[in-house]
């Protein structure tokens, strides 16, 4: 019997395949009903399954099959012509038959359920138009005879013999028949089937299936090829020997391209996702009444298999949303001026190392009050928050855990689940989900997911001793401080080291200071890795910059996946294991990202908002003993502390030499008529430049940096202020340093 | 059911230890390690096990043993888990030893500390006892 169950698993297989094409090419034909090329592989791929069915002995299945085979000859034939009506009652054929093939997988047999009334719907469709269908029998199973002829040498007599047996009343087919008689195996048949089937399919027989665990495999030897390869490489540069050396060179090249094929092994079109969504567009708009057009943009665009499989639910997810929520009725479009079918654009295309994906409709948009509203009543957030919150935090909202804004729950969507599990499975993955609407107009959801999850080119860099590999993805550039550079380049704001890169402060990480490893080396110069953690950028200082590598990423075990600075391990060259880092765990370890995530506390996706929202970063200081004031970091030059023996006085100026040059103080203080800044012996300075000079500012003392965007919340009271907003959750005065430094000293004022 | 036994067993200090020969992949000589910083001091560090990378668990410190005196390098057990490979960092390889199932113990309840958790017992063999560890939380790290 294990002949046949082989037999049976293959056709299982082999139809899943053809009913995905049943699928994509029904919704196909229904834009272009007179595609003969079209109905010629549609009526294709449901006759294999139907004669299949017949010769392995499954009733239930050949008679759907055959069902929707008559209709299917008649369109072919011209005889009918395609309508929704007929479409419908055709994907209801293939998901009937896709259920009686997942009873056969699972059980073996097709099962009890009652599929006749499929066999009814199709024959009343079919009597739409009176047809010869014997006809079309006939020569069909003439088809398979002389396959079979060719092939096995069946005898003409007895093929002869079966058809006017066929003929006379005997509603089998013709395999079936010939295979009772003893005539042929019935593999035999089936091969005469899918022979029958692939002729006129133009790309069929080139690819073979295997098994993911097995290229996993293949790709785990390959890497170790290389690192023998390498090994061999190494000892050839000691060797003078000629022929060694060109079978060594011949080794190297044979071994690239080997791993590059067994990279690509692993790629798959996003096509393979994509092909489903028509149906499930199609059904969807039919089901709310909706009219929605689907455009694919980019759907060769290639993926690793593992992203690909994790990435089938949220896009089903999004499109559900986009047709339930997104794209309105035909009657409230037209009303809106809008053309009465809605269009949902699905695009993929690489970038920077990344696919992006955008799933965009031209619907009504999200609106942002009702959201709001859910997300108060939810207790997601207070009234306070959602006043503040900017256009993008808000939209940003639907990723909320158990938040529906759907007027009503149907079955598809609007039970609340949904855009945050999306938003979890594009995250786990190294994804990242962004939405953007316009009300009106339509919304669009971008997603970018690493190209590949297993191969990333990656910047190999020592500290304290230890090798780590950076993803280039977040690599902006290197700088390299020598000489005088590397002693005075990096300056320090209260204990914070920061480096000025084209006239920005960029904070400064120390790797082996937060890894706590071993001392920095100290070599004279200063290696920075600049890197960009989602949209903020900084430093990190490692001892060498080694070489950039294709590394292929490899998990942690399960008992280091707590610590978040690293993404994973790699193997060198020389066979030793490297860390990856984590370049956005390493910003959150070193606090460059702290004050968001006291503010969003453990939400991630609060998180995520606020660096999308494009923030600023603000120099936060304490002026007249309790007032939190901030200066827009960009536009601080220096922090310095001076003696305040060395404060001078100038008419009514105070004046420091600084730099060779005399520079203008302003004590903030006494400026806002606070008082005077706290008498200390050194005095805390920010130096900023104002039409071509340096002014020094006097505060108190230097808080903190932070980074997040600002909303002026109140107007200013005391001049030199643009406001105050709320910055770390406390309540911040802005200060309008060009106004100050245009103002006069207090004394003149008055 | 008293069907014989097969352990697995290796030395740390003065203990003789034991795992189920059918939960041990491999053993291995020393390996060049990888440390990996911030991890728990458990952590032995990583290594590549023909191209798999595989996390070591420095089994002196999960023991709550003193760091081995001289310079003689571990060796590596490695211990098939659900979530794949793990390497379990061992002073010294014994033989592999069939013991019968009538001659396990439980531990007293004199024994204390960490190694309770991860000594399941004791088989009395002649002139020894050999312990059995309990592999699975050996590797859950403390």
């Amino acid at each position: 019997m294990s002949e046949m169950d082989d037999i049976i698993k293959e056709f299982l297989v082999e139809s899943n395949d053809n009913l995905d094409q049943l699928d994509a090419g029904l919704v196909e034909l229904e834009k272009d009903p007179y595609s003969n090329e079209l109905l010629g592989s549609i009526f294709r791929a449901i006759h294999t399954v139907k004669g299949t069915s017949g010769v392995l002995g499954f009733p239930k299945l050949e008679a759907v099959a055959h069902g929707g085979e008559n209709l299917l000859s008649k369109l072919r034939d011209g005889q009918l012509r395609l309508n929704t009506e007929i479409t419908t009652g055709l994907l209801r054929m293939v998901d009937a038959i896709r259920e009686i093939l997942g009873s056969i997988e699972n059980s073996g047999s097709e099962g009890e359920t009652d599929f006749s009334a499929v066999g009814t719907m199709l024959n009343d469709l079919l009597q739409q138009e009176l047809a010869n269908a014997n006809q079309t029998a006939a020569t069909e199973s003439r088809l398979l005879g002389e396959i079979l002829a060719e092939k096995l040498k069946v005898p003409q007599d007895a093929i002869d013999a079966a058809l006017i047996q066929q003929k006379s009343g005997d509603l089998r087919r013709i395999g079936e028949i010939l295979v009772e008689q003893g005539h042929v195996p019935p593999q035999a048949v089936l091969e005469a089937l899918k022979t029958q089937a692939e002729t006129g399919t133009q790309v069929s027989g080139s690819t073979i299936r295997v098994d993911v665990g097995l290229l996993d495999k293949l790709m785990n030897l390959v890497g170790e090829l290389v690192l023998a390869r390498n090994q061999v490489l190494q000892f050839t540069a000691t060797r003078k020997e000629t022929a060694f050396q060109g079978t060594a060179q011949r080794l190297n090249l044979i071994t690239t391209e080997l791993q590059e094929g067994v990279m690509k092994t692993r790629m798959q079109p996003i096509g393979s996702v994509w092909h489903k969504f028509p149906r499930v567009v199609r059904d969807l708009a039919l089901q709310f009444g909706k009219q929605v057009r689907i455009e694919m943009e980019g759907s060769e665009t290639e993926l690793d298999k593992t992203i690909i499989e994790a990435i089938k639910d949220p896009l089903t997810h999004v499109i559900r949303n986009a047709i339930d929520h997104g794209i309105e009725l035909p009657a409230t479009r037209t009303a809106s001026g809008k053309p009465a079918e809605g269009r949902l654009t699905l695009r993929a295309f690489h970038e920077g190392g990344q696919v992006n994906i955008e799933v965009a409709d031209d619907g009504g948009g999200i609106r942002l009050d009702p959201l709001k509203q859910k997300a108060i009543e939810s207790g997601q957030i207070t009234p306070e928050q959602a006043a503040r919150m900017s256009e993008r935090e808000a939209l940003n909202l639907i990723f909320l855990p158990g938040l529906s804004t759907a007027a009503k729950v149907t079955n598809v969507s609007g039970r609340g689940v949904g855009m945050d599990v999306v938003k979890t499975n594009i995250e786990k993955i190294g994804g990242m989900v962004d939405v953007q609407s316009v009300p009106g107009a339509g919304t669009t959801l971008k997603i970018k997911i690493p190209l590949t999850l297993a191969i990333i080119p990656a910047l190999i860099a020592t500290s304290g001793g230890e090798r780590f590999a950076i993803p280039q993805v977040s690599l902006l550039e290197l700088v390299l401080l020598e000489g005088e550079e590397a002693e005075k380049g990096i300056e320090s704001i209260h204990g914070a080291p920061v480096y000025r890169l084209r006239g920005h402060l960029l904070p400064l990480v120390y790797l082996n200071q937060l890894l706590r490893l071993g001392e920095q080396k100290r070599s004279g110069t200063i290696n920075i890795v600049v890197l960009q953690a989602d949209d903020r950028q900084f430093g990190l200082v490692v001892d060498e910059i080694n070489d950039t590598e294709e590394i292929v990423v490899k998990p942690l075990g399960k008992q280091l996946k707590g610590i978040s600075c690293f993404a994973g391990a790699t193997i060198m060259g020389d066979g030793q294991v490297a860390l990856i880092l984590d370049v956005l765990g390493i910003a959150q370890t070193a606090n460059v990202v702290t004050e968001v995530r006291e503010r969003a506390g453990s939400d991630s996706a609060a998180l995520r908002t606020d660096r999308a929202a494009g923030r600023d970063a603000w120099l936060v200081c304490q002026v007249a003993g309790s007032r939190r004031m901030a200066i827009p970091l960009a536009v601080v030059s220096r922090l310095e502390e001076i003696a305040a023996s060395s404060v001078e006085r100038s008419g009514n100026h105070l004046v420091v030499q600084y730099r060779g040059q005399i520079m203008q103080l302003l004590d903030v203080a006494a400026h806002l008529n606070l008082g005077k800044c706290a008498p200390a012996e050194t005095l805390q300075v920010i130096v900023y430049q104002h039409e071509g000079h340096c002014v020094g500012l006097l505060v108190d003392q230097i808080l903190d940096i932070v980074e997040q965007s600002a909303v002026v919340e109140r107007e200013p009271t005391e001049g030199g202020l643009i406001g105050s907003a709320v910055i770390q959750e406390r309540v911040t005065d802005l200060l309008n340093i060009q106004a100050m430094a245009g103002m006069r000293p207090l004394a003149e004022v008055r | 059911m008293a069907q014989s036994q097969q352990f697995c067993t290796f030395f740390l200090d003065d203990l003789f230890l034991g795992v189920e020969v059918e939960k041990v992949q491999e053993v291995i000589r020393h390996q060049e390690t990888t440390r990996v910083p911030l991890a728990p001091a458990v952590i032995g560090g990583l290594i590549n096990l023909r191209g798999q990378i595989v996390t070591a668990i420095n089994l002196r410190r999960r023991l709550e043993l003193p760091p081995r005196k001289g310079s003689e390098a571990p060796m590596n057990v490695v211990v098939r888990t659900d979530d794949g490979a793990v390497s379990l960092l061992v002073d010294e390889i014994g033989d592999v030893v069939e013991v019968e199932p009538a001659d396990f113990e439980r531990p007293p309840d004199t024994l204390q500390g960490e190694a309770r958790e991860l000594i399941g017992g004791a088989f009395k063999l002649k002139g020894r006892l050999l312990l059995l560890l309990d592999a699975e939380r050996a590797l859950r790290a403390a």
